[in-house]
């Protein structure tokens, strides 16, 4: 971890130009001191850049996270961080919901949990949209999630070939394909997923 | 206990010292003394002094074993059902808690373990008198909840708390086959949603009729509608309800009938705390503040799930008597908390969402003197805003509340200064637990690490036995626990140190240490190693994405065989000998076979 402590040893923050009343840190999202940390983590860690921890969002500290850092309020969530049980996590998202709802809000994309249902497996669980950026960063998630493979997309024959394909509903009740239409019209029409049998999924994408 | 002469009748199991052995029946003197034991022993309830008395010799041993009725598995992995069972055989209340803490927060696979089917079985065969069952973060089905629902007719306890696995069907079967039952609580635990077509059952009207034996039912994590009828007539037939806390599907409407039901109770959870949407606000409003005054007896609040911050002021006839309120679902702010706060004078736990700011921090700390325990959670949990709770509300706090214990405080920023004020206002802190959200977040005035704050708390807090650490910290910070945290027993660590020598500050200094959890810190083999000493007397160790090696962990696992070392993994082949999470315990049995493909046990 040389790199950053060298950085703190140098004070870089104190020496930094910058608006505001001194001693406030504001928001320092993309100081290269948290840059710099961002990026030896991912060196620490294994190699591969999609790397999805045994759990339910992708990690932080993509390449692509520390590119989008400049251009725009990051989305870098780490997972489990901070430690707050998912029960309450989402339970003050669902109130947040309501209130958004209450007053017409779309809400500031903080948060957008879905079920995620797999044929034969006991377990329901719930994952939050807004963690990923593209179709590959969920897709890695859910096979990681619930231990399966969906092979590879194409437009014609949907996940030919693999054992799981992943299926969601949209706003107006139909089950579709996922990667049928772009990312962002799915984060905003995606009510609920399900993972089913390559053999169910088949009937989607010929549609 | 006397002896007595021989002309006197002699009390059953006593040999009087006079008489000859030949002339009277009586058992051999080291039986004796076992008898008296076993009577004597009775009165031990605390297990650490029972654990004491069993080591004294072989008859303690089995005399304390004889007499343990409230057994505690701390790891349900350290120990198997069968070995429990065989030594303890009267036992009447269990508790087993199984996942390491750190899977609230989705750091462990899915499907890891803490199977309850085997407890349950063996528990079946051996203790058909069980009374009170008690599990944490234990996976359980609606099968298990059946066993246990047929197997038990004394049963009368069941608290699930952070648990999984189970539906609404295990929950009826509970509540339709358990005729003593007294304690239905349902904490925290995931219950599982029923398909959208299925119905969903109403498991309250699986209660059998008639007056029940019900002291505490809470449902809060219950995640579907209640048949509001069913539980109005549950609660009317309940005469013993002390505590009930019910579900956001509870309006406030009904919860005003609920409690003009139960005027006894002293523990509720309210619900959501807003009327339900068919009803418009200011549509023939109920007095609710009366059902407030009808519950004379009620000491602790909490719910307030979808509050309407208007309703809040209900709570006042209330607010003189409560010790314990919980508003941490509750996104009310300084000028709304103020008024119920400043009523609260006997007030001792307090959990609240930071919405309430420093200035609401300000007004708890004027008013409630008495307070031992304070949760303050994030409503936002993004690193980089500014944060309505600082070190301005942690400081006022210190003031105020000298008396506290126990402390967990959530903020976007924190200076070592404050944390410094409350290891010397409140002394008494068992428990502290700051997560400053930003990670690496140094002290905004001095640019510092958060060493020095940190330092403080466990020099100055004698009685600390709980620290949870975060903000920019060096090994120096690590340093001053492994000095003076001498009487620490758990440790939590995130995103925190320099080097290995951090962790071995730790596991060489403090003695007391029984639960290290530790993610996203730079520490490795070598530190790993410096515990070899201490690993057998703590319950776990977990490190997750720290710099272990696989080979390290080997020679561990080698060096103690008694020691189970779960290597947590999500990808097949790696690059490098680098393991994501390694999951240690100690274990008296054969490593567990239930655990899932991307689990390694090492041996």
């Amino acid at each position: 971890m040389e790199p950053s402590i060298y950085q703190s040893e140098l004070n870089l923050e104190a020496t930094e130009l910058r608006l505001g009343l001194p001693g406030r840190t504001n928001n320092k999202r993309s100081s290269p001191e948290d840059r710099s940390r961002s990026i030896s983590i991912s060196i620490s860690k294994s190699s591969s850049v999609d790397s999805s921890g045994p759990s339910n969002a992708t990690d932080h500290d993509d390449d692509d996270d520390d590119h989008q850092n400049s251009v725009q309020p990051a989305k870098v969530q780490v997972v489990g961080w901070p430690p707050v049980r998912s029960f309450r996590r989402n339970s003050m998202q669902q109130q947040k919901q309501k209130k958004d709802e209450h007053n017409n809000n779309n809400g500031d994309g903080s948060a957008m949990y879905v079920k995620v249902s797999m044929a034969g497996a006991p377990y329901l669980r719930k994952i939050d949209l807004n963690v990923y950026n593209s179709y590959s960063q969920l897709l890695n998630a859910l096979q990681n999630l619930f231990k399966c493979t969906f092979g590879e997309y194409s437009e014609r024959e949907g996940y030919n070939g693999s054992e799981y394909a992943p299926t969601y509903e949209d706003k107006d009740g139909d089950w579709m394909l996922v990667g049928d239409v772009p990312w962002d019209m799915f984060t905003c029409s995606c009510k609920r997923l399900r993972i089913v049998k390559g053999s169910e999924a088949k009937g989607l994408a010929s549609l | 206990m006397t002896h007595s002469g021989s002309s006197l009748p002699d009390l059953p199991n006593c040999t009087s010292t006079a008489a000859p052995m030949s002339e009277i029946r009586s058992p051999p003197p080291d039986r004796v003394l076992e008898i008296v034991l076993e009577n004597v022993l009775h009165f031990l309830t605390c297990r650490r002094d029972r654990n004491a008395a069993s080591l004294v010799c072989h008859s303690w041993y089995r005399a304390e074993a004889l007499t343990r009725s409230d057994l505690f598995i701390g790891n349900c992995y350290a120990v198997s059902p069968h070995r429990a069972t065989s030594r303890f055989r009267r036992v009447r209340s269990l508790t087993v808690k199984g996942k390491p803490r750190f899977a609230d927060f989705d750091l462990l696979p899915l499907n890891w373990g803490a199977h309850f089917s085997p407890w349950g079985s063996a528990l079946a065969d051996a203790y058909p008198w069980l009374e009170k069952l008690h599990l944490k973060r234990m996976s359980l089905t609606d099968d298990d909840l059946n066993l246990i629902a047929r197997s038990f007719p004394s049963f009368k306890e069941l608290v699930l708390v952070c648990c999984e696995g189970f539906g609404i069907p295990g929950i009826a079967a509970v509540a339709a086959n358990c005729r003593l039952l007294r304690v239905l609580d349902l904490v925290e635990s995931v219950v599982e949603d029923a398909d959208e077509d299925e119905e969903v059952m109403d498991w309250i009207s699986c209660f059998p009729d008639g007056e029940t034996h019900l002291e505490s039912l809470v449902f809060e994590c219950v995640e579907c509608p209640v048949n509001f009828e069913s539980l109005e007539r549950l609660v009317a037939r309940s005469p013993y309800l002390k505590k009930l806390r019910l579900n956001h599907y509870v309006s406030i409407p009904q919860l005003y009938r609920l409690m003009h039901r139960a005027p006894q109770l002293t523990h509720l959870g309210t619900g959501s705390f807003c009327a339900s949407d068919d009803v418009a606000v200011g549509d023939q409003e109920l007095d609710y503040s009366s059902a407030f005054a009808a519950c004379k007896s009620l000491v602790c609040l909490s719910g307030f799930r979808d509050i309407l911050p208007d309703y809040l002021p209900a709570i006042y006839p209330a607010c003189a008597n409560l010790t314990s309120l919980n508003l941490s679902y509750a996104d009310v702010n300084a000028d709304q908390l103020k008024p119920v706060i400043l009523q609260c004078h006997k007030l001792q736990t307090l959990w609240v969402l930071d919405s309430i700011c420093d200035e609401g921090l300000q007004a708890v700390a004027a008013t409630c003197k008495d307070l031992r325990e304070l949760r303050v959670f994030p409503g936002n949990t993004r690193e980089e805003v500014e944060g309505p709770v600082s070190e301005v509300g942690l400081e006022v706090i210190s003031q105020g509340c000298r008396k506290l214990q126990s402390i967990l405080f959530f903020c976007q920023r924190m200076t070592n200064a404050a944390v410094i004020a409350m290891s010397k206002n409140c002394p008494d802190l068992v428990v502290f637990r700051l997560c400053i959200i930003g990670r690496y977040r140094p002290d905004p005035e001095t640019h510092e690490p958060m060493d020095d704050g940190f330092g403080a708390i466990v020099m100055n807090c004698k009685k600390l036995t709980r620290l949870a650490v975060s903000g920019l910290l060096t090994d120096q910070a690590f340093r001053y626990i492994g000095m003076y945290g001498k009487l620490v027993r758990t440790l939590s660590v995130a995103f925190a140190g320099d080097s290995d020598q951090g962790l071995k500050y730790v596991l060489e200094g403090c003695p007391n240490l029984q639960k290290l959890e530790i993610r996203d810190s730079p520490f490795g083999d070598a530190a790993l190693h410096s515990g070899l000493h201490h690993f057998y007397n703590m319950r776990f160790l977990w490190m997750s994405t720290c710099k272990l090696t696989r080979q390290g962990c080997q020679e561990i696992a080698r060096a103690l065989p008694h020691l189970a070392l779960e290597v947590i993994d999500s990808q097949e082949d790696k690059a490098d000998d680098h393991i994501e999470i390694l999951y240690m315990y100690r274990s008296l049995d054969r490593p567990r076979n239930d655990a899932p493909k991307c689990v390694t046990i090492l041996q």
